[in-house]
Order: structure tokens, then C-alpha cells, then sequence
């Protein structure tokens, strides 16, 4: 192996451009080349996490806690010991290293220590030489448990005494307040109050959490593994198996979608544990039920929001008291918590703020990362807020949203100023003029209910809805945000050849296309390798917050830049222009490079970003925001309660178009998540236990579900981002779930102040004596 | 028990089949062939969808035992059923259109279409929805899967 040479270190400074030049390189930004992987993944070949496999290898499975909470009283592993078969059954006393983990905090054990404070928290795992063996004898474990009464309501943990204490850290994880000017003492013409809630949803990655861990000759562990971000997981890895960090090496094996769920650990200390305990390498794979309780959730929210506004719509103020559940651990509940409160009055510009945003600890399952990342829970709220306004004074929900809409310039809640391109009137506009689907009534399957055939048109109503989010793109609040990139040219059978190495996660978004089109533009080579992701190159960060065409993109531009200056360097050029494998007015790059590649290590970071005042709120916390606007159409059985959404049409701006199909994936897939928790998605508690863990009951959109989505991007370049790019991935989860259900009011008259919103919200309110059992 | 079953063309025996497994488990731990995802067990999400003497089925509803003499092809085999040099046309136009972003739904949703234009080779949009109402997939949005149906049928149309 190659000692890699040293990491230089670039900053994104502002670029004076706002042109947008397109790539002279074929296959290179702006233009949307097929996916590396692509070929691989249709006929079968590619592999991922949940296929590895090696002869010899055992399989691996966890025994999981039962109760909400409880005491342990004894663990009695010997009869699944005994099985044969089984090779190793280990418990907390196993764990060789730090017993606890976590991406802010480590208070997770990696197995339950004396006490489980949630249903499915490990208690033990098991290795045998085979899946049925594994899963027969894990039953044979027998965990004596003193049940305990969980605590299961955020709100009284957020507001009441006497709440039974669950960490010794205590159940608050953050309450951040936002306060700009006097909110108490401004008055207003007219003030809306709603109280709004929203369910836990869940990733719901096809892909099922898994991976394969060898143990390596030098007594470290080679892990194989579906994650979001190799490096924190190589740390928290090696802190749990007592490993200094370079024993333990990742590679990212095949991501079956993450929108997450994946930045947590689940199965990775385990399976290294079992792999090291035994000396044979150890593979893991969740089932759906397993895997439902295997990582953690979107946040469930209850929201208090309290709007004034002058006669004509301007917003004078807004109160607002935010409870997220953030379950049994802390997870990333601080930071979704930041979000909450950062982002809590939305796009909009309003004089006076008072927003209270908290975070608890409770029985119920771990919540943290998913897309939207604390946004998505406001935004119901906020423009559900704004509709209500605008009913109230009789002025179109459009017209509200344009005259309170903040622009490049103006100031957020946290008194961050907004540096870049913000067009949301433009935005909102051109949502509202594009032409909406035809009145008639449908063919039969399409109509609410579909092909159960529950109505030829009788009771359909038809609404039109619009929602609007605002999301932080990149890592917020002062945490140091930068990816890494090694590139290197070469000469391979006659041609200039550049590999990409970095440890970002592809996770389906496309990253490694992009890698490729960003290589080819700016060193003017037609042949891109990508390596694989591993931990023998610096952090990428996680494939999360947006992030990865901004750090990782900025990254791989950066280190072909440093590239690039090597070969000027040979020429004795200050710069030089590279193009069709050739130097622009010089010699074939080939030439150039001869049998000497060059090779450059790039960190890149963004501009910094600051903490939000413990008691204030303010700071420049974010490097750069998002928007999206949703128009929504629906038909909407109002006997049944049944909705079909009729068309989703949207409008993001995302700076720079770097490749319209993948983009365009996003922008869609992003837009029937939130579809699914506006109508469809949400992981039912009860008393702490998960009632509805699998795809039978817990239901995703399917392509019934899924209306037509007509796409308007714009491209008002940020002038601080690589090429002028905006995070594209989190925005359009935010703002269609609003949309929906404003359509969905549209055609009820319903308030319908949670989400996700079922049948009986709507169709028994029409009843006088039966009222909705999921109220508020 | 001993199981026979022709995939892909090719004739393949297993061993100490536990008569309970399914045809997902026998492809993926026991043939070596995990092309066929497993992503609920319970026939909701059509990952393991394989055609079984030509009709589509999850593998995972399927009892290992019942494909007994019988012929199943998986993604695997996909290519070499067709014509086509390289790739199916199916597997081809799902590349071309960004159907694919984690693929992890994509094997199970290439057999499906490919069976669906097997039996209808022109079918309207609501032939589509309806035949791929079983294949969940989580990053797209079902509109560029829409557009690789399309793609590969106007192909077929064409050839």
C-alpha cells in the first residue's frame, strides 16, 4: 500500500460567477450520465450489505427486551449455549471495550445493562453456524425481568413533575428557546392558535440492516457494512471493542436506501463482537419486525402555535411550543431540537418571535435522523398556521405566504441573515400558475379507494393545497463540517484515467455520478473510476442533511483543482484548462502525466456556522437553506374518508442543476415521503409497544398511492456553494405533507390537525355523535 | 429433505431443506443466488419477486419444496431469457430512465416488468400501477420506474 500523500485543506470561499457554464466533457456536470452502479444493480450483481457471504461465515442475532421498561434480574444464556450449532452467546459482561455508544452522547449500551428502556433494546446476541439454528436457539436465552411502568408521554415529561426519571442526566435533552423582539406586548389584528400532531414515521429502507465483520490477522476486525457515515461508526466501533481506531476497518458495503436510519449503529459492535469472540467472520441481517425496532425514528411532535397578523396578512408575531419525543437514548435529538426551533416560524419574515422547543426522553422507541431532520414537524405546523390565517382574513393561501415570504436578505428567527438566492414569492407563483390536472372524474381506479371500487364518484370532493419548507442544508450550529477526497490521474492502457476515493455513503441518491460528471468537467478525462468507500481515506461526513454534493462534490472538485495545479506545475503554467484529454492550447494529458500519476488529498470544509444562544436562540447557525413549494390535488371520499392525491407539483430551487434525472429522483422520492406521512405512514405506540411492525401494517406509498408530480426547478446559484449547488435531497419531504393536507381541508371543511390523517379523521366528524379517537 | 428445481435454465439440487423454508431462503443461503431481495418475508414489498413456471410470485410466500421440479428464473437470469446482448431491455431502459437509486426494490421490480410486457405489450398507465402495485420502492417515487416501463415498452414496440 501507498502512503497517501499529505491532506491539504480548502475552505469554500464566495465565487463572483452567478453564469452557469455547462461541462465541455461529456458525461460531466449538467448532464445526466447513468449510474456506475446502475448495470450492477439490475441484474442482481451488486452487492449489498444483507448479501455478503463467506463459507465459513456464522450468523448473528440479537436477543431484544420485550418490555418498554423493565429491571433485569438475571440472564441465563446456558441452554442456548448448549445448542449445537451455537458458537457464542455474550452479553453486556462481553462487550470489551466502552459499554455505551452514541452520535451526541454515548448513554446507549451497546446490550442492556440491569435495565431496558425500550421495546427491543438488546439484551444479547448470538452467533451459530446458521439462520435457522441462530434464530432457534435465541429463544433459548431466558431474561428474567421486573416490569416497569413506562414513561410514555412526552408532554408531561416536558411540563409535569414528578415524572419518573430515566437517565441520571435527566429526561430533558434540550429546550431551546428563540426570542426576537417582544412577541407579548406587539398586538395584532388578527391571531390564529392551533395545536398540531404528528406520528413517529419510519425510514422504511428496503434494504434491512446488516453486514458482514471478519476478524483480521492483527486481532482487529475488517467490518463490511450499510451506513450513512463509516468514520463516526468506525469510532464509536472501536471505542465499544476497546480497538485503537486503525485495528478497525470499514468498508461500505451495498446501501439499500438509508433517509437516516443509518446514522445510528445497529448491528455494527455487535456482529464485531461475535466475529472477535469467535474468531470466525459473523454476518447480520434484521428482519422487517426486527429492523422496525433496530433504529431509530422520526421524532413525533406536538406543537402549540399562536400566530398574529396585521388585517392584511403581514405576520406580527409567532408563539410556538414544540415537544419532540426523542424515546429511550439521545441519539440526534439535540440537534433535531436545534432544527425545530432554528426553522420553527418557516420562511417567513416575522418582527417577533417566541418559540420554546423541546426534546425528552421517554419509554418509547429511539428517535432520531430522519429526512426533514426536525423541519418537517413545524412545517406541518406552521403552514397549517398559514392556511388558517389566510382563512381567516379571506385572503388566498398563496397571497399569505407571498406577502410574509422572506428573499435573499432577509432576517430568520435566529436573526441569521440570508446571503443567498431565497426567491420564495417567484417560487410560490409559478406553483400556483401551473396548470392543474382536469376536473372530470377519473376512470375507476383511480378515484379515492382505488380498485376496491368503493365509489363511482358519489361523495368525491375534489382540494387544492399548497405547502412550503425551509431546511438547513450541511451540517448547522457550529459542528466541524468537511469531507475528504483523494484523486489521482493516471495513465491505464494509453489513456488519462481519474480515480475518486472518499468514504462517502452511497446510498442510492447518486453520489457516485456525480463524483464521476465532477472529475470529468474539471479534468477533462472521459474515464472516471470510483473505489470503493472505506476508512484507508479521511471522513467524508455523513450522507445526511443534504450534504453530499455540496462537502463531497466540493471535495472532489477541490482535490481535482490541487490536481490540476500539479500538472500547471509541470508546464510551468500558473494555470491550465483541461479538455478531452487534452491541455487546452498544449500538450495530451497523457503526455503530461508520462509514468508519474499525480495524487492529491483535499479536505474541504464550508464556511463556518455558529451555536444558537442557550437562551436567545440567535447565530449564524446555518451555511445554507432550501427551499421547495408543494401544490397538492386530491379527491376525497368524504363518507369513506379515503384520498387520493390527484397530482403533486413542485417548485425547488436548487442553485445549480449537476444532474437533472438524479435530481429529479430525489425531488420525487422526497415528495412520496412526505405523501406518506401526510395519509399513510406512522409506527402506532401504545404504552411504549410498536403495534404495527411490518410492511402489512405499517404502509409505505405504493405506485397506486402515488399521483403524477410535475417539476419546476429553478437555478438561482448560491454564490458560497461548489458550483453554485443547493442541497436538493430533505426539502421536498418538508413541504408536500402540508400540501396534501391543506387539499385535504380544502375539500373537507376539516381542521385536521395531525398528521398522519386517517379515514376516521375525516369521515367520522361528519357523524354528530362519533368524534375522531387520534384527537390532538 | 433433498430439492430439485431448475433456475435460470440450469438444473441445481439442495440439500437438508427444512420443509418449511422458502424458495427466497433456498435461492439466497443455499443456491448462492441473493440477486432476489429479502426486505419483508410476508409478500407485501415484491424485493423477492422471481418468476415460477413463468408467473410471477414472492419467493418468500413460496415453500422451498413447492418449486420441486420446477423452473424459476431470477433477476439473474433475466438476460439471458431475452434476445438481447448484455442486459434485458427491461433491465437496459430501468439503467437509462434513473429508475434505479438504491436498488434495493429493483431485481424484484425488473422481474415484474418484464412479465408484465411479456403478457401485455402495450399497456396503458393504469395496466402499469396495477401490475406494479406489489413492488414497494422507497427513493423514487414510482416516476422514473413509470418511465423505464414506458421506455422499455416503446422499445419493444419499435424493435
Amino acid at each position: 500500500m501507498t502512503r497517501p500523500a499529505a491532506t491539504s485543506s480548502v475552505t469554500s470561499a464566495p465565487t463572483a460567477t452567478t453564469t452557469l457554464p455547462r461541462s465541455s466533457t461529456p458525461g460531466g456536470i449538467g448532464e445526466s450520465p447513468t449510474r456506475p452502479d446502475g448495470t450492477r444493480k439490475v441484474t442482481g450483481e451488486f452487492a449489498f450489505s444483507s448479501d455478503l457471504w463467506l463459507d465459513e461465515a456464522l450468523f448473528g442475532v440479537t436477543l431484544r427486551s420485550p418490555h418498554p421498561r423493565a429491571r433485569i434480574t438475571g440472564i441465563d444464556i446456558s441452554k442456548a449455549l448448549a445448542t449445537p450449532g451455537v458458537y457464542a452467546v455474550l452479553t453486556h459482561e462481553d462487550v470489551p471495550g466502552l459499554k455505551f455508544y452514541g452520535l451526541d452522547h454515548a448513554d446507549q449500551p451497546v446490550l442492556a445493562i440491569d435495565e431496558v428502556r425500550y421495546q427491543g433494546e438488546p439484551v444479547a446476541i448470538l452467533a451459530a453456524s446458521d439462520p435457522h439454528t441462530a434464530r432457534r436457539a435465541v429463544s433459548r436465552i431466558e431474561v428474567g425481568y421486573e416490569v416497569l411502568e413506562p414513561v410514555t408521554d412526552a408532554r408531561a415529561v416536558a411540563f409535569d413533575e414528578g415524572v419518573a426519571m430515566l437517565h441520571p442526566a435527566g429526561n430533558l435533552l434540550r429546550h431551546q428557546p428563540v426570542r426576537v423582539g417582544t412577541p407579548d406586548e406587539v398586538e395584532a389584528e388578527v391571531v390564529v392558535v392551533g395545536e398540531y400532531a404528528v406520528g413517529m414515521q419510519d425510514q422504511a429502507f428496503l434494504g434491512p440492516e446488516s453486514g458482514l465483520a471478519v476478524p483480521a490477522e492483527d486481532g482487529g476486525i475488517e467490518l463490511f457494512i450499510a451506513t450513512q457515515w463509516l468514520h463516526t461508526d468506525r469510532g464509536q466501533v472501536a471505542r465499544c471493542l476497546g480497538l485503537p481506531e486503525q485495528m478497525v476497518r470499514l468498508t461500505l458495503a451495498g446501501v439499500g436506501g438509508a433517509f437516516g436510519a443509518r446514522e445510528d449503529l445497529s448491528m455494527q459492535v455487535h456482529a464485531c463482537m461475535l466475529a472477535l469472540h469467535t474468531g470466525r467472520p459473523v454476518r447480520m441481517s434484521y428482519s422487517r419486525e426486527e429492523s422496525f425496532l433496530g433504529h431509530v425514528h422520526r421524532h413525533p411532535a406536538w406543537m402549540r402555535y399562536e400566530h398574529g397578523a396585521t388585517a392584511e396578512g403581514r405576520l406580527v408575531y409567532v408563539k410556538a411550543s414544540i415537544v419532540l419525543d426523542g424515546g429511550a437514548y439521545a441519539s440526534t435529538t439535540s440537534a433535531v431540537v436545534g432544527n425545530a426551533a432554528s426553522l420553527g416560524v418557516g420562511p417567513y419574515q416575522v418582527p417577533h418571535v417566541a418559540i420554546d422547543a423541546y426534546g425528552v426522553r421517554t419509554n418509547n422507541p429511539p428517535c432520531g435522523a430522519m429526512r426533514g431532520f426536525g423541519a418537517v414537524q413545524t412545517c406541518f405546523a406552521y403552514e397549517s398556521q398559514m392556511d388558517a390565517l389566510a382563512a381567516r382574513l379571506g385572503i388566498d393561501p398563496v397571497e399569505v405566504r407571498v406577502r410574509n415570504a422572506v428573499a435573499q436578505g432577509s432576517t430568520l428567527a435566529t436573526g441569521q441573515v440570508i446571503d443567498a438566492p431565497a426567491p420564495l414569492a417567484e417560487m410560490l407563483r409559478q406553483a400556483a400558475a401551473m396548470p392543474l390536472p382536469p376536473a372530470t372524474a377519473p376512470a375507476l381506479g383511480a378515484l379515492p379507494g382505488g380498485y376496491g371500487n368503493t365509489t363511482h364518484g358519489e361523495g368525491v370532493r375534489r382540494g387544492i393545497g399548497y405547502g412550503v419548507g425551509i431546511k438547513n442544508i450541511c451540517f448547522s450550529e457550529g459542528f466541524d463540517d468537511y469531507s475528504t477526497a483523494r484523486v489521482r490521474l493516471e495513465v491505464v492502457g494509453g489513456s488519462a484515467v481519474a480515480t475518486v476515493h472518499t468514504a462517502a455513503a452511497e446510498v442510492g441518491q447518486g453520489l457516485v455520478t456525480l463524483q464521476q460528471q465532477i472529475a470529468r468537467t474539471e479534468l477533462g478525462v472521459a474515464s472516471v473510476v470510483i473505489k470503493p468507500a472505506d476508512t484507508t481515506v479521511g471522513s467524508s461526513g455523513s450522507s445526511s442533511a443534504s450534504r453530499q454534493s455540496y462537502m463531497t462534490g466540493g471535495a472532489v472538485k477541490a482535490a481535482c483543482e490541487a490536481v490540476r495545479a500539479r500538472i500547471a506545475r509541470r508546464l510551468n503554467l500558473s494555470t491550465v484548462e483541461l479538455a478531452g484529454e487534452v491541455v487546452v492550447g498544449g500538450p495530451a494529458l497523457t503526455e503530461v502525466i508520462g509514468d508519474d500519476p499525480i495524487e492529491e488529498t483535499v479536505e474541504f470544509r464550508h464556511r463556518p456556522t455558529f451555536p444558537m444562544d442557550p437562551l436567545t436562540g440567535q447565530g449564524a447557525t446555518h451555511v445554507q437553506l432550501a427551499l421547495c413549494v408543494h401544490r397538492a390535488v386530491v379527491d376525497v371520499d368524504v363518507e369513506l374518508g379515503l384520498v387520493k392525491v390527484v397530482e403533486l407539483a413542485a417548485v425547488q430551487d436548487v442553485g445549480r442543476i449537476m444532474n437533472r434525472m438524479a435530481l429529479e429522483g430525489q425531488i420525487h422520492g422526497g415528495s412520496a415521503q412526505g405523501l406518506g406521512l401526510a395519509l399513510l405512514e406512522e409506527i402506532q405506540v401504545r404504552d411504549g409497544l410498536v403495534r404495527n411492525g411490518s410492511f402489512t401494517d405499517y404502509l409505505i406509498p405504493t405506485i397506486l398511492d402515488m399521483p403524477p408530480m410535475t417539476l419546476t426547478i429553478l437555478e438561482h446559484p448560491d454564490p458560497h456553494a461548489p458550483y453554485g449547488l443547493r442541497g436538493a435531497g430533505e426539502p421536498p419531504t418538508l413541504s408536500s405533507t402540508p400540501a396534501i393536507v391543506a387539499a385535504v381541508r380544502d375539500a373537507t371543511g376539516l381542521a385536521l390537525r395531525r398528521v398522519p390523517v386517517r379515514p376516521d379523521d375525516i369521515a367520522l366528524p361528519r357523524h354528530s355523535h362519533a368524534t375522531s379517537p387520534y384527537g390532538v | 429433505m433433498r430439492v430439485t428445481v431448475v433456475v435460470n435454465g440450469e438444473q441445481r439440487v439442495a440439500d437438508d431443506v427444512w420443509p418449511g423454508e422458502s424458495l427466497l431462503f433456498l435461492l439466497r443461503e443455499r443456491l448462492g443466488l441473493p440477486g432476489t431481495k429479502n426486505a419483508c418475508e410476508e409478500g407485501e414489498c415484491g424485493s423477492c419477486t422471481v418468476l415460477l413456471d413463468g408467473a410471477p410470485v414472492c419467493a418468500c410466500l413460496v415453500a422451498a419444496p413447492q418449486a420441486m421440479g420446477r423452473s424459476v428464473v431470477t433477476v439473474e437470469g433475466l438476460a439471458e431469457t431475452s434476445q438481447a446482448v448484455g442486459l434485458h431491455p427491461v433491465q437496459r431502459a430501468f439503467v437509462e430512465a434513473g429508475a434505479v437509486q438504491c436498488g434495493f426494490c429493483t431485481p424484484g421490480l425488473v422481474v415484474t416488468v418484464v412479465d408484465l410486457l411479456d403478457r401485455v405489450p402495450r399497456p396503458s398507465e393504469e395496466q402499469v400501477r396495477e401490475a406494479l402495485a406489489g413492488n414497494l420502492c422507497r427513493c423514487t417515487g414510482y416516476e422514473k420506474i413509470l418511465d423505464a416501463v414506458r421506455l422499455a415498452a416503446a422499445r419493444r414496440g419499435s424493435a
